[in-house]
């Protein structure tokens, strides 16, 4: 293993890096060394972020957004179309789908897919509170934007059926998506094609 | 062996080959830097010297885990922290650049791919331009061994025909995964299992069919006995493909072959539930070889039959990698196996690698074996994880 170069708050700074997504160990001291080179610009600002934010993100009762609010911003938009519920794996995709602002409507986060070999069945997901969600009478249509992964499609599968005595249309991403490919790496253009793309199930 | 090289199977320089290739940390190689002209490459050498382990890098310029199947982690030079592989190749895209590593500190069990120094997503991009076909010792008991490995076998050879076809073979691992789990738990309803079972059924279905035009197209090459006869090296094989969706296939339209299977999956529930798994699919397939001549199962010919006919399959397969590829053969590696082989029987594998205007790669103890070869190849020995001209 790696010698330490760095007293234990320095180390502990990176080992906490490298616990990011897109960041090994290496790239965790290049970013530590930022930090504390920007220690007044940068540094300090961040931790005060990190505060704030840690202090104030829920998750939206509703939709299972993550934001500073009970009903999140998408929630309490008036000019949102309450008749369109996209739902989606995680909070990642949504906001990729909002990057796009591709959506007119809400979302419905369903916080994973089905997968047995995790462990994880219909209790484990938000399942249940879209059910419930779609029966609402002006909810006209639920678009399943799930991954095209075979957990994914699995779960969109399961969902279609779940949705089948609610009065709404069901439809899915058109996923000129390659397999195994998640939303959050698609670019805009092709998820506003997947949308406008979408089948009606 | 003469080589009059008929012009007419030689044509202008349509040939996949590795102009330079680098190691670095790989294996038994702390930096090794070979130079390369078109021609097959003979690797000689003692044993334990490293000659299988060059080979093994070399498959590692296509998809997959290269031909020992083993981790990455395995592959770092014992004491070094990562390997790394350069190579500079000629292919039907032109010159192209691939490099491939692994490093112990990598957070994942995949290796970094990049391709004219661009990061590729997945090992996957290198089907683009590489293909690779191999023999090695370990394959010497493919007819007589478990079904699994034969299906290996041909899942390989359509993957380098098709590069699409692994996504489908993950697909269906992945769904069957998830299905056998939810067996194992003794799950009873049905919507738990019809969503993995749809995708158990498109994806087995689309590799049944790819199985079955594979080998087709292969038994049509390597079953014609006009082209070698019955006194050729390589005996014409006749390859048959056992299997539920395959069989099906013969005479079904593929979306009713894929309504049998998802109709199969629901009604095998409670039976597949006592076996704790998926009984049914492709997943239990077999490639049932025939030596043609002798009208035997390959499995009941002598060791030196079976291995004439596994290269007779393995050399069809690259002559239909290349047809298909406008004229590039792939590259082809020979892991001891010119060894093995009687004189005329070598000299025919030289031959047929002429024709097919492949880099062949093979390995030996023995020099002299690779002696008719001659200026057609470029002979290199190899001691201690170093390379001689
Ligand atoms: N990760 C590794 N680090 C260092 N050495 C390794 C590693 N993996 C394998 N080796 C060594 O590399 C050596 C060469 O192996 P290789 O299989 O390439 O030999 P070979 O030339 O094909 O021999 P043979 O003629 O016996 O088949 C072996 O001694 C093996 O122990
Ligand atoms: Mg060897
Ligand atoms: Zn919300």
């Amino acid at each position: 293993m790696a010698r330490k170069v760095a007293g234990p708050e320095i180390e502990q700074l990176i080992q906490l890096l490298a616990r990011l997504p897109g960041l090994g160990p290496r790239s965790a001291r290049r970013a530590a060394l930022h930090l504390i080179n920007k220690k007044d610009q940068l540094l300090a600002p961040l931790a005060a972020a990190m505060t704030a934010a840690r202090d104030k993100i829920v998750i939206c009762e509703t939709c299972g957004n993550v934001d500073t609010s009970i009903e999140c911003t998408i929630c309490a938009d008036p000019r949102r179309d309450v008749s369109l519920i996209c739902v989606v794996e995680e909070v990642a995709d949504l906001w990729a789908l909002e990057r796009a602002g591709v959506i007119k409507g809400r979302y419905h986060v369903l916080g994973g897919t089905l997968s047995p070999l995790d462990g994880v069945g219909p209790e484990e997901l938000s399942i249940a509170g879209l059910i419930a969600r779609a029966r609402a009478p002006e909810v006209k249509e639920i678009l399943l934007a799930l991954n095209a992964t075979v957990e994914g499609q699995s779960t969109a599968h399961y969902l279609m059926d779940q949705l089948e005595t609610c009065e709404v249309t069901v439809s899915q991403l058109a996923h000129g998506v390659p397999v195994g490919g998640e939303l959050d790496y698609l670019d805009e253009g092709t998820l506003a094609a997947a949308i406008k793309a979408r089948k009606t199930l | 062996m003469t080589s009059q090289v008929d012009p007419e199977l030689q044509p202008a320089r349509h040939r996949l080959w590795i102009a330079r290739l680098r190691a670095t940390d790989f294996r038994n190689y702390e930096a090794l830097s070979v130079e390369l002209d078109d021609r097959s490459v003979v690797l000689t050498g003692p044993n334990g010297a490293g000659k299988t382990n060059l080979l093994e890098a070399v498959s590692l310029l296509a998809p997959g885990r290269g031909l020992g199947r083993a981790q990455f982690a395995d592959m770092i030079r014992h004491g070094a922290a990562g390997w790394a592989l350069n190579a500079i190749l000629h292919s039907a895209h032109g010159e192209v650049e691939i490099g491939t590593g692994y490093r112990s500190d990598d957070q994942t069990s995949a290796r970094a791919v990049r391709i004219n120094g661009e990061t590729a997503r997945s090992a996957g991009a290198l089907g683009d331009y590489t293909r690779t076909i191999w023999l090695t010792p370990a394959m010497d008991g493919l007819f007589t061994g478990a079904a699994g490995e034969r299906r290996r076998f041909l899942d390989r050879l359509i993957q380098s025909l098709d590069p699409g076809y692994r996504s489908n073979l993950s697909r269906f691992e992945r769904a069957m995964r998830q299905r056998n789990r939810l067996l194992e738990d003794g799950e009873a309803s049905s919507s738990r299992y019809e969503g993995f079972e749809t995708q158990l059924a498109e994806a087995g279905t689309a590799i049944a069919a790819t199985r079955l035009d594979t080998v087709t197209r292969l038994a049509r090459l390597c079953d014609t006995p006009a082209k070698g006869g019955d006194a050729s090296p390589f005996p014409w094989a006749e390859l048959v493909l056992e299997g539920v969706l395959e069989g099906r296939l013969l005479n079904e339209a593929a979306v009713d072959v894929e309504d049998f299977y998802l109709e199969t999956l629901a009604r095998c529930r409670e039976q597949d539930r006592a076996a704790r798994r998926t009984l049914e699919g492709p997943h239990r397939s077999d490639l049932i070889v025939g030596h043609g001549p002798k009208g035997a199962p390959a499995r009941r010919c002598s060791t030196g039959e079976q291995k004439a006919l596994l290269i007779g399959l393995v050399l069809a397969h690259a002559e239909l990698v290349k047809q298909q590829s406008d004229g590039y053969a792939p590259l082809i590696l020979l892991d001891e196996i010119v060894a093995h082989l009687d004189e005329a029987r070598r000299e025919g594998l030289f031959h047929e690698i002429e024709r097919l205007g492949a880099q062949a790669w093979m390995t030996g103890t023995d020099a002299a074996h690779f002696a008719p070869m001659g200026a057609h190849a470029q002979h290199f020995r190899i001691e201690n994880g170093g390379v001689c001209a």
